[in-house]
């Protein structure tokens, strides 16, 4: 049964800050979708996130939002969930947020493996502040900040957290909500740490700079790349060089680690006398 | 009544906290604070708190931000250096009005500096350090019993305006071990809770105190949170008329009520032609120094405001009134001497005994600068 998601929304709160094109829309009907699937009490689900494009969803949520500071969500969530655990706690965040500035507090809140879930709208750039470039952004590729092409490597979100000891991790494509919504079930019944990468677009920055001029031309690039085509652009005679997405062909989805282990909960238990 | 204790400052802290109600705590090691937060950690669990030690003192207040919108009393405690990484959330917490207790148990900067002698450097910090206009409640013990009162206070305070309130003090009272009479009981003030269904709750919209009643997240009010400039729904919003109207309110919760918020303290000022303006340890050597003044024929007195933001103009401004020179004391380079001076206003000299060294300032030195102050003024 399909959820009804406006009992989800503060329509009141409408328009969104959104552009044309980005696919954060997708992910959030998917993660609404999740919510009614595992039918989880309106009241006690808290939603947090930090400042960029992907944080600003939560503000169009009917749950408790909290809208903190940049990359600093985790730390949030970590609060909300030892003050008063029966709360379903998820962070939204994006890859200039959660990986950059936030990068400290993410692979705490993995390795202490709290149990929230932490959902990151990876676009590969800083849209809210004009297209800079972030810590996923692939070498090669123009932001604003990287004019000649992107020097940098970037991190493999994914890898990290599993290194950082999150036990659930896992992938998806703003292109595949249907799976989106499984696999953000499957993170949300996790006891523990749950880590969902989603690949999402820019198409006004990262696409404009990138030459994926349209939402609906990232999309289906990011479906060919997982589908291990080399390199989509050249089909249309692009040179060469020009940059993908974070995305390596052949690029792994779906759940990409998953374990059972102690869920922290803080100290709040009485030294033994 | 349990009787006297030998307890530390630092002791007495976590004993306010939790005669207060606090059930939460944050925190970052750093030295001089780091025995409130191994305090605490023994002592939560038995009344159902919680404690985490963070990765950093970013982190640490944006937990305690969290878990007191969960609905706990929540601090955190650190020195300097970690008191500038917590600049960022001071701010969220006073544009979001939520209630948490900040200690800086404060040593010698800037930077690392001087780990771990005492200093009185980040009393303008506690007051401006974070960006953006914003009020600041501050309170500033002098005694270990002290530290135990103003920390309930500070609980008290930062639940019934619902904003962020830093308790200052410095290595010496952090460390020094005093006897001290803790009551079985204090009285306790909590967040006001909304009245209105959750259907008509909008989380901005003030009481007639000029602040909003704050649910918990999960007690059934869904709402918004943010550091963004927002309307009376929570919402953010850059409209200029709603921008002034929170930033205003802000201020004048603070302000219409500053008077239940000070506290200052006076001695042996009746006569006296000299005053001493010192707050935390150094009002310790200033009353001392005023007494031995005193048995040499020097009318000396002194103010000891407990609350330095706001700070307590009307006070200093009656005290500069009556006398002709305050010698304001502190362990920094001049920072309070500023207000002292403008809300003086010319009323009384204004000097200063400055000392940013990591040594504390004796009562034998402000006696000498009692003696000192009267050659000048003869000379002058």
């Amino acid at each position: 049964m399909t959820t009804d998601v406006k009992s989800y929304l503060r329509e009141w709160a409408m328009p969104h800050v959104l552009c044309p094109g980005c696919a954060h829309g997708i992910v959030l009907r998917a993660f609404l979708e999740a919510v009614g699937r595992l039918e989880l009490d309106q009241d006690k689900v808290a939603m947090v996130a930090g400042i960029g494009c992907s944080s600003r969803l939560i503000g169009y949520v009917d749950f408790c939002t909290l809208h903190g500071t940049h990359g600093r969500a985790p730390a949030f969530a970590t609060g909300l969930k030892l003050a008063r655990p029966e709360l379903n706690v998820v962070v939204v965040t994006g890859d200039g947020d959660g990986l950059a500035i936030g990068g400290n507090h993410l692979i705490h809140a993995a390795r202490r493996n709290i149990d929230i879930t932490v959902m990151l709208l990876s676009n590969n750039i800083y849209g809210m502040t004009g297209g800079q470039a972030s810590p996923i952004t692939p070498q090669g590729a123009v932001a604003s900040t990287t004019p000649a092409g992107n020097t940098e490597p970037p991190f493999d979100a994914c890898k990290l957290l599993i290194g950082a000891g999150a036990s659930f991790v896992g992938r998806v494509l703003a292109a595949n909500p249907v799976v989106m919504t499984d696999l953000l079930v499957d993170a949300m019944v996790h006891r523990g740490f749950s880590f969902v990468e989603v690949v999402s677009d820019c198409p006004e920055y990262y696409g404009r700079y990138n030459q994926l001029r349209s939402g609906s031309e990232m999309l289906t690039w990011m479906t060919r790349m997982e589908q291990g085509v080399a390199d989509p652009l050249a089909e249309k005679g692009f040179v060469a060089h020009i940059p993908k997405l974070a995305v390596p062909a052949g690029m792994k989805t779906g759940v990409l680690h998953s374990e059972n282990r102690t869920v922290f909960e803080g100290v709040r238990e009485p030294i033994p006398r | 009544m349990s009787g006297p204790q030998l307890i530390q400052g630092n002791e007495a802290c976590a004993l306010g906290a939790l005669a207060a109600g606090c059930t939460f705590y944050a925190g970052y090691p750093i030295t001089p604070s780091s025995e409130i937060a191994e305090h605490m950690v023994r002592a939560l669990p038995d009344v159902g708190g919680v404690f985490i030690q963070m990765e950093d003192e970013i982190a640490s207040l944006a937990t305690v931000i969290g878990a007191s919108l969960a609905g706990r009393k929540a601090m955190t405690a650190t020195s300097g250096p970690g008191f500038s990484l917590m600049q960022e959330h001071i701010g969220f917490a006073v544009i979001a009005e939520v209630p948490c207790v900040v200690v800086d148990v404060m040593r010698g900067g800037p930077s690392t500096g001087l780990p771990t002698s005492p200093s009185q450097g980040d009393v303008m910090q506690a007051r401006w350090g974070t960006h953006g206009d914003h009020p600041a409640i501050v309170l500033v013990p002098a005694s270990v019993q002290e530290v135990f009162d103003l920390t309930v206070r500070a609980f008290n305070l930062s639940e019934r305006f619902r904003m962020p309130v830093t308790l200052l003090f410095d290595e010496v009272i952090g460390h020094t071990r005093e006897s001290v009479e803790l009551p079985d009981e204090v009285d306790i003030v909590d967040r006001q809770k909304p009245i209105s269904e959750p259907a008509d709750f909008w989380p901005k919209v003030a009481a007639a105190n000029g602040v909003p009643p704050l649910p918990a997240f999960g007690d059934g009010y869904r709402f918004h949170v943010t550091g963004l400039t927002h309307d009376e729904r929570g919402f953010p919003t850059t409209d200029a008329k709603t921008a002034e109207s929170l930033i205003t309110r802000l201020h004048a919760k603070v302000e219409a009520h500053a008077d239940e918020i000070l506290g200052v303290e006076t001695f042996m000022l009746d006569d006296a032609d000299v005053a001493f303006f010192a707050y935390g340890i150094v009002a310790r050597s200033a009353r001392e120094a005023v007494l031995r003044a005193r048995s040499d024929g020097i009318r000396a007195g002194l103010v000891r405001p407990t609350t330095l933001w706001p700070f307590p103009s009307s006070a200093v401004a009656e005290v500069a009134a009556q006398v002709d020179t305050m010698i304001v004391a502190e362990m920094n380079m001049g920072q309070m001497i500023g207000e002292v001076e403008r809300a003086a206003a010319g009323r009384a000299r204004v000097l200063g005994h400055l000392r940013a060294d990591g040594e504390p300032i004796t009562p034998a030195e402000l006696e000498a600068a009692l003696a000192g102050s009267a050659n000048e003024e003869v000379k002058a």
